[in-house]
């Protein structure tokens, strides 16, 4: 049984009096996927490369504890897509509001990651050829496929090995890698808003120890927003579906000098939070990581696959397959937002429907009756890979007495949910806002690149790893050109009085009880349905709780005052949120944005990319194009020279 | 300057569980969890302690990098505990969309 600890004295050195200085050409922020990626394409170009990251390493991120797909995959031999066709879906799948550049980078590049990551240990292939002669493995290559068998672009991968040989990427590649170190402001020319960045400050989560990093260049590599509208008192770190650590410190960072961003206006209805779902993957579903597992109804009825025009499917085979006269399908059911009829794969009838037709609640997932080798490939490989689920459902379920061939698990929501929320619990999910980039993956800030999840319309593990290894690159390049780099003394000393400042106090108000207040902000003001007084209404809660609880934010330790500083981050993060909705003067559905006092939905001229930033007179609102990233064949390979030849070489 | 302390967090649930007649102190899990849960003990090789319970994501990094089996084990919050049952015992009925025998081939 755990010793119980009392009010103990802190065990690491406190160094809150010492600052460290760095100097370095690339500075990466984050050391997730896409931050490790960065770390290895920079200095695969010879840079010299500090990673910070607030965690861990070897665990940290999004997908510190596993992955199961590789998506977008479009360039392994059996792909039977070009990139062109699946950027060309992600764009048109999602009426346009999409990252054409960087998820045609994920479609061009990620391939080439998975062979770094099986470089570096991770396993990638079934090399004990466990499925062979399976329908979805290349008896060749070993490579294993999910969705669509036929067009064989998603891969089935061994993410729980992933992070170790990242880490290991990030290492051999002579990257200086600082764990438990956040990022937490940054430092641009003359101190000034909208002005080339120029390194960042950061606060060790042990010690307290202030380092001031100058770079010639910077990649932000860190999560989107989380904990705007979801809070789990008493289980905090299970707020989100992402890890507790992952609070879009990123975004908080570059809002406050200036950073442009897109699509923040759009969020979803929440899906999973331990507030009210259970853990991700861990009950029945037939999506994702469980597609495409039968279904049935209480009484063992088997629930019905249909294709994208309703024909019911005959067979298990057939939920793998495009429809008749169908090149190739996305992910099976569609995406979590919209399915969009080119590209919607095989899906089970929809759950009223179900009902309708006599089936009894509730429904389970049935991996008893499904051919043996899917079986096994769910659960075993599948969960078992995908993040958090080898120790918490597949070790856990299995010692507890599950067994795949003989039981069934409940489903406890419609779809791949496995919990059902009120309309104003809000999350970020699918493909959500976040900073602007060009074709070098700069964000509008000079000297500051981006990669994963700070990008706006970001998804997965092979995104993220993608876009970091191409910003790492072009960061490098960025650096050898323009070095080097003054600092300013007085922004480094405000900096350092902003961060250190809740250590003043022994008591006041906790980080948690901020964080909670800002989703009842957010709910009350940023929820299902918003208008200029409602939104106006949430600019002045967010002021309230700034002025008067944050100003009582107290720290008695290092742990504390990150956590407090990741909460100062997600109140910036409402405040930007906020203003990103009150930019759209107009409702979307693609956008899941439902304005009262603009109720016509997507009226055209505001198909468009509204981008919001900040200078010195306050908060400014722009746009962009929707297809402002242009040809994208054209536009990769021109600035993407250097790559190409290395690849031909 | 002023000694620095800790407080114990409250959580609803003990997320882990550390034996410490099988831990060795070797602190492995410390090093690994992403959100810094324990710290380690005061008593040089007594077990880490957890000292920021609610902070856990339960994701299970303390239990994959563990040399010893059993020495900690992550708990599920009661919750979040999900029910499943043998196929078998929902195969008594009319299925209006599947022969009977085909239940028995499936």
């Amino acid at each position: 049984m755990n010793e119980i600890p009392g009010p103990m004295e802190w065990p690491y050195p406190i160094e809150y009096d010492r600052t460290e200085e760095i100097d370095t050409d690339v500075l990466v922020i984050g050391g997730g996927a896409s931050g490790c990626f960065a770390a290895m394409g920079a200095a695969s170009r010879g840079a010299g490369v500090v990673m910070m990251e607030k965690a861990a390493t070897l665990t940290s991120g999004a997908m510190g504890s596993g992955c199961d797909h590789w998506e977008m995959a479009a360039t392994n031999p059996c792909s039977r897509v070009t990139p062109e066709e699946l950027a060309d879906a992600m764009i048109r799948g999602h009426r346009g509001y999409n990252n054409g550049i960087s998820h045609y980078i994920e479609a061009r590049e990620c391939y080439d990651r998975l062979l770094d990551l099986e470089r570096y240990g991770a396993k990638i292939r079934d090399t004990d050829d466990e499925w062979k002669g399976a329908d979805f493995r290349d008896d060749a290559t070993k490579f294993m496929f999910a969705y669509d068998y036929e067009n064989r672009f998603t891969l089935r991968v061994w993410g729980a090995t992933f992070k170790t040989a990242m880490y290991r990427g990030a290492k051999q590649m002579k990257a200086r890698v600082l764990d438990r170190t956040m990022g937490a402001g940054l430092l641009t020319e003359g101190g000034r808003m909208g002005a080339r960045v120029v390194g960042a400050v950061a606060i060790d989560g042990r010690t307290g120890r202030f380092t001031v990093c100058r770079a010639k260049a910077t990649v932000f590599c860190m999560s989107r927003p989380t904990r705007l509208w979801l809070f789990a008192p008493g289980a905090t770190g299970i707020s989100e579906f992402r890890p507790p650590q992952c609070t879009g410190d990123g975004h908080a960072m570059a809002w406050r000098v200036g950073g442009s961003f897109t699509m923040l206006e759009k969020s979803c209805r929440a899906e999973w939070s331990g507030l009210r779902s259970f853990p991700p993957y861990s009950t029945g579903n037939n999506h994702n990581t469980w597609y495409a597992c039968t279904m049935v109804d209480a009484e063992g009825r088997e629930i019905p696959y249909v294709d994208r025009d309703g024909r019911e499917l005959e067979t298990v085979a057939e939920r793998y397959r495009p429809a008749p006269g169908q090149k190739f399908f996305m992910k099976g059911g569609g995406e979590p937002d919209f399915p969009f009829y080119e590209f919607e794969g095989p899906e089970t009838i929809p759950p009223a429907e179900a009902l309708k037709r006599g089936y009894k609640l509730p429904f389970y997932a049935d991996l008893t009756s499904m051919p043996e080798t899917e079986r096994r490939v769910i659960w075993g490989m599948m969960v078992g890979n995908e993040g958090k689920t080898k120790t918490p459902v597949l070790a856990a379920f299995t010692k507890a007495g599950f067994d795949s061939t003989r039981d069934v698990l409940q489903s406890y929501g419609d779809g791949w949910r496995s919990g059902q929320f009120l309309p104003q619990e809000r999350q970020f999910f699918g493909i959500p806002g976040g900073m602007v980039n060009d074709w070098k993956l700069m964000t509008n800030l000079e000297g500051l690149f981006a990669a994963g999840d700070v990008l706006f319309a970001s998804d997965c593990a092979g995104h993220a790893a993608a876009t970091g290894h191409y910003a790492g690159r072009h960061a490098a390049a960025y650096a050898a050109k323009n070095g080097p780099v003054k600092i300013h003394p007085e922004q480094v000393e405000a900096e350092r009085a902003r961060l250190y400042e809740p250590l003043k106090r022994q008591n006041g108000v906790g980080w948690q009880a901020l964080s909670e207040a800002i989703t009842r902000v957010m709910q009350n003001y940023c929820g299902a349905v918003k208008s200029d007084d409602l939104l106006q209404e949430g600019v002045r809660g967010l002021s309230d709780l700034r002025e008067n609880e944050a100003a009582a934010l107290y720290a008695r330790n290092p742990h504390d005052l990150l956590r407090a500083q990741e909460t100062l981050n997600v109140l910036t993060n409402a405040e930007l949120v906020i203003q990103s909705c009150l930019a759209r003067k107009a409702s979307s559905k693609q956008l899941m944005f439902t304005r009262l006092d603009y109720p016509e939905m997507d009226p055209p001229e505001w198909h468009k990319f509204v981008t919001v930033w900040r200078d010195e007179s306050g908060v400014r609102t722009g746009s962009l194009p929707i297809d402002y990233y242009g040809d994208l064949t054209a536009n990769y390979e021109r600035w993407n020279t250097d790559y190409m030849a290395e690849a031909r070489g | 300057m002023s000694k620095v302390f800790v407080v114990p967090d409250q959580a609803l649930v003990d997320p882990v569980t550390i034996y410490p007649e099988t831990c060795t102190g070797c602190n492995l899990c410390l090093h690994v969890c992403p959100v810094d849960l324990f710290l380690p003990n005061p008593r040089i090789g007594g077990p880490p302690l957890v000292l920021y319970p609610g902070e856990c994501w339960f994701e299970g990094s303390c239990v994959d990098v563990c040399p010893e089996p059993g020495a900690i084990v992550l708990n599920r919050p009661p919750a979040t505990r999900v029910n499943w049952k043998p196929r078998r015992e929902c195969r008594n009925h009319a299925a209006p969309t599947l022969p009977a025998d085909d239940l028995e081939r499936h």
